[in-house]
């Protein structure tokens, strides 16, 4: 499914956080979203998951309005990760990730044979399988991490937006998650995902955003959009997009006066 | 731990009924006029239906109501230190039967108090509903409860100065203080169709509950409804426990102290804790009842004055365990 923003604006607190931005993230594809802190990556996001409506301009799945899709139908189809990673309960690991099912469950049915499947299927992906019965109040943050990702995929959504899901993952988890996020894109799923890691963004991403001011400054494959004066323009740092045996590398070295 | 996995603890839920059935049972049988189901003397059978049977109703309706309201603004609120008389309604019932003492109505018409506690309790739902609002977090929500509690403990206390003569005070105080005794049948029907109304409304926020764990964003995506699940929660522990404090007066602690003690449980899953918290709520209240019949220097006490008595050690005892969590 393609999932598109037209010309989004969005103000919290009087200020333009989103000031006119396109967008679009295309089936088969993992796009990024990359730009500075304050950009404004999350309200993206959080507009194209349908959780905040948009003060003009339309976010559109598979060419319907957002906000025309039914909120049940929504949660079966697109799974959505904050960057928030509290758990306000001392919940199992396996009862978190199950958590994902909900949208799947009729009220008061219980977990049916698909759903335990999907869960299985899940904590394997992420590699959580010797935490499963642990509580996540006693897990590190790149745990819980690794939990949180898990519940999204046990949604088996056809879109999945993840805001910032690398931050906090060791770099053999980090590897892992988006060699399954390219997996999980190509097997036909929409996948976008909000980053800092540019070299991750462009080793692994088919399409990346660069975010500046509230617009996209730039969008395309990695080459195109990670080039010193786009970089220089969004962050105000002085990088280098560089290829070591072929595996493309950002390497940011200064920052700007 | 018990119920951590997937499933639903069901040996537990058996439990809990079981012994939410005895309690009922024994809270029928026992009494001064002698224990059995048919009180011994001319009066037996009026000792039963009168006295015995609408203490037993109210007691296994009004824990069931706190337990599972308790239960439910903790997952909603997501803070285990919550209290359903958090969010005002319980003050406004109390405020509209202290008030029905104040201008004699309760003198006049016998159902006055759980009248007046039933229309306080709507005023201070209204209150409350209007200054929270249907969006917005669990702060404003808290927030709106205190100014409501705020205003009605006000209010009370103006009553109380004012009050026409002693024994208006003095009946004031007694009916704040909650009791399950000397309720007639009339009165268990005037509240147990607005608390069996809350209990239901509330026992369908399972779903939102779990969900909201991972917080309001996350909620939303996995198809939670957030202003029906404020509503819903709002209503219900209005309905329920306003119904509640207008019979009974307020009984402390046990919205805090059932869902506190079932949830590691059932997995610290908030949406298993409703139910299990309903069937905790009811056991405790009877046993409370039951225990307070039983020793005999303890039969004046209230059962709200008791179940503070226990309650307050354990939020005592709860704030240490929580501030040796948050210590470094």
């Amino acid at each position: 499914m393609r999932l598109e923003a037209s010309g989004i604006k969005v103000w919290l607190k009087r200020r333009a956080v989103l000031n006119g931005l396109d967008l679009a993230a295309d089936r088969g594809q993992l796009t990024a979203v990359i730009g500075a802190n304050g950009a404004g990556k999350t309200t993206l996001l959080r507009v194209l998951a349908g959780l905040l409506p948009a003060a003009a301009g339309e976010a559109r799945l598979d060419g319907r309005a957002l906000a025309a899709w039914p909120r049940p139908q929504l949660a079966r189809t697109l799974a959505y990760l904050p960057q928030e990673r509290t758990i306000h309960w001392a919940l199992s690991a396996r009862s978190v990730v199950a958590l994902g099912r909900l949208p799947h469950r009729a009220l008061g049915q219980g977990e049916s044979a698909a759903d335990r499947a999907a869960i299985a299927r899940a904590i394997t992906t992420m590699d959580i399988g010797h935490l499963a019965e642990r509580p996540v109040s006693d897990m590190s943050g790149g745990e819980k991490a690794r939990v949180l990702m898990a519940r999204a995929l046990a949604q088996e959504p056809q879109v999945l937006i993840a805001d910032e899901p690398a931050t906090g993952l060791d770099p053999a988890h980090q590897l892992a998650l988006f060699r399954h996020f390219v997996t999980f894109a190509t097997s036909g799923r929409t996948v976008l995902v909000a980053l800092h890691d540019l070299s991750l963004a462009a080793r692994f991403c088919h399409k990346i955003v660069l975010v500046h001011a509230g617009r996209a400054l730039a969008a395309g494959p990695p080459e195109e959009v990670l080039t010193p004066p786009q970089l220089a323009a969004a962050y105000g740092i002085a990088a280098e997009y560089r290829t070591i045996d072929g595996l493309p590398v950002v390497l940011p070295f200064d920052v700007l006066p | 731990m018990s119920g951590r996995g997937g499933g639903t603890p069901w040996h537990l839920f058996a439990l809990l009924a079981a012994a939410a059935g005895l309690a009922f049972a024994l809270s029928l049988a026992i009494g001064p006029s002698g224990f059995g189901f048919k009180p011994a003397g001319d009066a037996g059978a009026l000792i039963f239906w009168e006295i015995r049977l609408p203490r037993a109703v109210l007691g296994t309706l009004v824990g069931a109501t706190l337990g599972l309201s308790g239960a439910a603004l903790q997952g909603y609120l997501r803070n285990p230190l919550a209290e359903p008389s958090l969010i005002g309604v319980s003050g406004g019932a109390a405020l509209g039967a202290v008030l029905a003492i104040h201008l004699g109505l309760s003198q006049v018409l016998p159902l006055a108090l759980p009248v007046g506690g039933l229309l306080g309790a709507a005023a201070a739902l209204i209150a409350v509903a209007a200054l929270a609002g249907l969006r917005g977090g669990p702060i404003t929500l808290i927030l709106a409860g205190l100014a409501v509690s705020a205003t009605t403990t006000a209010a009370i206390s103006l009553a109380l100065n004012l009050s026409p003569n002693p024994f208006a005070a003095i009946e004031m105080v007694y009916w704040m203080m909650g009791s399950l005794a000397d309720r007639s049948l009339t009165q268990v029907w005037l509240g147990a169709p607005l608390m069996l109304a809350g209990i239901g409304v509330l026992l369908l926020l399972g779903r939102a509950l779990d969900a909201l764990s991972l917080g309001e964003d996350a909620a939303v995506s996995l198809g939670i409804d957030a202003k029906r699940t404020r509503l819903a929660l709002i209503a219900g522990i209005a309905l329920s426990v306003g119904a509640a404090t207008a019979i009974t007066g307020v009984i402390g602690f046990v919205g805090l102290l059932v869902p506190h003690a079932l949830r590691p449980w059932l997995g610290h899953r908030p949406g298993l804790l409703l139910p299990a918290s309903l069937l905790g709520g009811a056991i405790l209240v009877t046993a409370a009842d039951i225990a307070l019949r039983l020793l005999e220097p303890w039969a004046d006490v209230r059962i709200g004055v008791f179940t503070a008595l226990f309650g307050a050690p354990f939020f005592l005892w709860l704030v240490l365990k929580t501030r040796s969590e948050l210590a470094p």
